[in-house]
């Protein structure tokens, strides 16, 4: 099963860094999408097939919590993958996001085997 | 809230972001007060903004040379001058850090907020806080070269007297004609 990421992030440092750190995994990842905000980010879903979201949840417009309301509020999108990549540590956002759906959670700064193990999970299609 | 706690935090923060995203070890100086706005020779700054019932500013500067450094590392690609790339990273180094420092200092002060990141890249200007608050500077080296971490944070005149501060949202119904 080949991979269509989206990271969802109004940082291009980190796009940047995810995109090189998913080139490196090695995994079978066929397309990555990039948008600067949930907005940009449902756009982008519209258009083609996502398997696995990484977003960050601080963002202008909408922001990752908006955004994971609304994938797992579309019927089309709803078992869709989404991961949640932020500094956005407290208790609260975590416990959210979790509730809303997310399927897993990564801490700035993160490490390249982090992320991997988030796209490793979504390949196998297993909880967290 | 205790400074020495806050310098504490930020070292923490600052040596998590450089060993995690960067593979570099850093090594904290003494920490200073700095009670002159302090002006910068050729520097990159990074600026973000604490909301909530504390409130300031947060600061992260170094040389060019630094900057480009610490880019490279991030980026995984090399980059020899300023550029957008440079000031995007050192954007988000600065909200690693001190978002760190943000979350950390939650679980004692309540909801606090962030703003976006500004980044500045120039030669002799001077930053300056509108009140009169002293900037704290804690020195980190990076190998033979340099960043400041700097915060100037007083508490929040709306915050209550004690205990956590907790976020209201208060919908304003106008009234009917």
């Amino acid at each position: 099963m080949d991979l269509n990421v989206l990271i969802v992030d109004d940082s291009a440092a980190i796009r940047k860094i995810l995109v090189r750190v998913l080139a490196q995994t090695n995994l079978p990842i066929k397309e990555v999408h990039e948008a600067s905000d949930g907005s940009e980010a449902l756009k982008i879903l519209e258009g083609n097939e996502v398997s696995l979201v990484l977003s960050d949840i601080n963002m202008p417009n909408i922001d990752g919590i908006e955004l994971l309301t609304r994938i797992k509020a579309t019927a089309k999108w709803k078992d869709l993958s989404v991961e949640m990549i932020t500094t956005e540590g407290s208790q609260a956002k975590v416990l959210e996001a979790v509730q809303l759906g997310a399927k897993g959670y990564v801490r700035k700064p993160f490490t390249a085997e982090q992320i991997k193990e988030k796209v490793l999970a979504c390949l196998k299609g297993g909880e967290e | 809230m205790d400074q020495e706690l806050l310098v504490k935090e930020v070292v923490g923060a600052a040596k998590n972001v450089f060993e995690t995203m960067l593979g570099l070890e850093i090594i904290p100086g003494e920490a200073s007060v700095e009670e002159n706005a302090p002006t910068e020779n050729e520097r990159v700054v990074a600026l973000i903004g604490l909301a909530g019932s504390w409130i300031g500013t947060f600061m992260l500067c170094c040389k060019p040379e630094l900057a480009c450094k610490i880019s490279s590392l991030m980026l995984m690609m090399e980059c020899e001058s300023i550029n957008e790339d440079v000031l995007d990273a050192m954007a988000e180094m600065a909200n690693m850090i001190f978002g760190n420092v943000k979350t950390e200092l939650e679980s004692r002060l309540g909801n606090l907020g962030l703003s976006i990141p500004t980044v500045i890249f120039g030669r002799n200007f001077a930053a300056r806080n509108a009140g009169q608050q002293a900037w704290t500077v804690v020195p980190i080296h990076v190998g033979e070269q340099l960043m400041e971490l700097k915060f100037c944070l007083t508490k929040s005149k709306d915050a209550p007297p004690s205990g956590n501060t907790r976020i209201r949202t208060y919908t304003f119904v106008p009234e009917e004609a």
